[in-house]
C-alpha cells in the first residue's frame, strides 16, 4: 500500500510538473468555451427563455460543469496514447519496479486536478455572468467522479486505439453526443420515455441530475460507474506489463 | 550465472521471432547479440525485459545463486537502453532522470543524477528540454538513466545506431568501463569483436554460434568477427 502511494504520487508529480509549467495557458484557454456557453446560452438565449420560473442560466451552469469536467478529464489522458503509441515513454513505467495500478491512479488524480481547477474557473465566470450555484459536498463529489469516469474512459481509449485518427473518433462517437444530450442544456424530461431511457444510461446525465439536485440513485450509478472504469482500466495497464 | 534461458521461444502469429534458445549468461560478462534484421534480438531482449511474454520456454534471473521470482526484483535489476529515443517529451534531461530514479526508488538522487551528467559531459544541459539535445546527448542520456538505480543487469538494443564513428567510440567507451553484466546488440561486428567477452549470433531466431570472439575466429577461420557472421549468416 506504501509503495502503491508513493507511485501515485510520482506519476501525479511528473503531470503537475508539466501542468504547472502551462498553467496560465491551461487556465486562459479552459475559459474560452465556457465563456461562449454562458454568453450564447446563459444570457443570450437564455433571456427569452421561462423556465419554470427560475433562471436558464442556474440552470445551464452545472450542465456546463458536468460536459466541461467530462471533456478536460478525457482530454488529459490522451497524451497516454501518444506516450504509448509514438514517444513509447510509457515504457519507462512498464519497465519500473512499480505497482502497475499507480501509473492509472497518478494519471486520472491529474486528470482530477485539471478537471477541478477548470471548474472553479467555470464557477467564478458563472458568478460573474449572475448565475448562482450552491456549493454542496455533494457538488464536488459528483464532478470528482465524473472525472474519474472520463479520465477512465479516456484512459482505456489510450491502452486499446493504435492511431490518433480513432482516438479522435472516440470523440466524435462518445462524448460529443453526450454533451447535447446528457441533459447539459435542457430537461430530459421533454424527451420521448425511450430517448430518455437510453440517456438515462449514460454516467454524464447523472452528473447533471446530480449537480442540480442531489439524489441517491444517480449517486449510486456514478459510483458503480467510476468503480468498473478503474477496474477495467488497471487491467487494461497490468496487460501491458504481464 | 545471472540470467538462464531455457527453450525461449516467440511465436508472431505464423512467424518463430525466437526458436528454442538456450543460453546462460555469466554475471559481469559482456556478451553481444549480433544478427541480420529480423533474427531476434530485440524479441529476446523485450522478453528478458519482461515487455513480452514468450510464446513457450522459460527464462531465469538469479541473485548470488538464489533464483529471483518477482516481478518487481527483477525489474529493479535491470537496466534498459532501447533501441528508440523514449525520452517524456514534456520533461527536462535532469526531470526526466528524476522520474525514472522515483520510480525505481532510488534514495539520494539527486547527488547520483549529478554524477551521472558529469560522468558523459552533459551537466550543462540538466535543465534543457530532451527535444534540444543532439542525437549523440541522447544516446549518452539513454545510458546514464539506466544506470540510475545501480542496475547489475544492463540491456542495449542498438545503443550507437545512427551515430558517427567519435559518438559511437565514446559510448563504447563509457560501456566497457560500466560495472554490470552487459547483454548488447548492435550492428557494428567489429565494435563488438573489440568489445564482447562472448557473442551469441543469432540467425531467423535460432542460436547458430555461441564463443568468444577469438574462438569464432579460430572455429570458422576467419581474420575477424565479420567475416565470421557473414559466413554463418549469408543463407539469410
Amino acid at each position: 500500500m506504501k509503495n502503491f502511494l508513493i507511485d501515485t504520487l510520482t506519476v501525479f508529480n511528473r503531470d503537475w510538473i508539466v501542468l504547472k509549467r502551462r498553467l496560465t495557458k491551461f487556465i486562459l484557454s479552459r475559459m474560452v468555451a465556457p465563456i461562449l456557453y454562458l454568453v450564447a446560452f446563459g444570457w443570450g438565449l437564455g433571456r427569452s427563455i421561462d423556465f419554470a420560473g427560475g433562471s436558464y442560466i442556474d440552470f445551464l451552469v452545472p450542465g456546463i460543469l458536468a460536459l466541461n469536467s467530462m471533456n478536460i478529464a478525457f482530454n488529459s489522458i490522451t497524451p497516454v496514447h501518444a506516450e504509448r503509441i509514438y514517444h513509447r515513454s510509457l515504457e519507462e513505467y512498464i519497465l519500473a519496479p512499480i505497482v502497475p495500478e499507480s501509473f492509472v491512479a497518478g494519471k486520472i488524480l491529474a486528470a482530477i486536478l485539471r478537471s477541478m481547477i477548470s471548474s472553479a474557473i467555470i464557477l467564478i465566470l458563472a458568478w460573474i455572468f449572475g448565475a448562482r450555484i450552491d456549493l454542496t459536498p455533494i457538488f464536488l463529489i459528483a464532478l470528482i467522479l465524473n472525472s474519474i469516469i472520463f479520465a477512465g474512459i479516456g484512459f482505456l481509449a489510450a491502452m486499446k486505439i493504435d492511431t490518433y485518427e480513432e482516438m479522435a473518433q472516440v470523440n466524435t462517437y462518445i462524448l460529443l453526443p453526450m454533451s447535447f444530450l446528457c441533459g447539459t442544456f435542457f430537461r430530459t424530461s421533454t424527451l420521448p420515455d425511450f430517448v430518455r431511457f437510453a440517456i438515462e444510461l449514460l454516467p454524464l446525465t447523472h452528473t447533471s441530475y446530480l449537480l442540480r439536485d442531489p439524489n441517491s440513485i444517480s449517486l449510486a450509478i456514478l459510483i458503480l460507474y467510476s468503480i468498473a472504469i478503474l477496474i477495467l482500466s488497471f487491467r487494461a495497464f497490468r496487460k501491458l506489463t504481464d | 550465472m545471472i540470467i538462464k534461458l531455457q527453450n525461449l521461444t516467440k511465436i508472431f502469429e505464423n512467424k518463430i521471432a525466437v526458436d528454442n534458445l538456450n543460453l546462460e549468461i555469466d554475471r559481469g560478462e559482456i556478451l553481444g547479440l549480433l544478427g541480420i534484421n529480423g533474427a531476434g534480438k530485440t524479441t529476446t531482449i523485450r522478453m528478458l525485459t519482461l515487455q513480452t511474454q514468450p510464446t513457450s520456454g522459460r527464462f531465469f534471473y538469479f541473485d548470488d545463486s538464489k533464483q529471483i521470482d518477482s516481478r518487481e526484483k527483477i525489474l529493479s535489476m535491470i537496466g534498459v537502453v532501447p533501441q528508440h529515443l523514449n525520452f517524456d517529451q514534456d520533461l527536462t534531461v535532469r526531470e526526466n532522470l528524476e522520474l525514472h530514479a522515483k520510480l525505481h526508488h532510488v534514495k539520494n538522487f539527486r547527488e547520483r543524477i549529478d554524477e551521472l551528467l558529469k560522468f558523459v559531459e552533459l551537466e550543462k544541459v540538466g535543465n534543457s528540454n530532451v527535444k534540444k539535445l543532439s542525437g549523440g546527448m541522447k544516446r549518452r542520456l539513454l545510458i546514464i538513466r539506466a544506470l540510475i538505480h545501480h542496475p547489475q543487469i544492463l540491456f542495449l538494443d542498438e545503443p550507437t545506431v545512427a551515430l558517427d564513428p567519435q559518438v559511437r567510440r565514446k559510448i563504447w567507451e563509457l560501456v566497457k568501463n560500466l560495472d554490470a553484466t552487459i547483454i548488447l546488440t548492435t550492428h557494428y561486428i567489429e565494435e563488438a569483436e573489440s568489445l564482447c567477452d562472448r557473442v551469441a549470433i543469432l540467425d531467423n531466431g535460432k542460436l547458430i554460434a555461441l564463443d568468444s570472439p577469438q574462438n569464432l575466429k579460430k572455429i570458422f577461420e576467419q581474420k575477424n568477427l565479420e567475416e565470421v557472421f557473414l559466413k554463418l549468416t549469408s543463407k539469410s
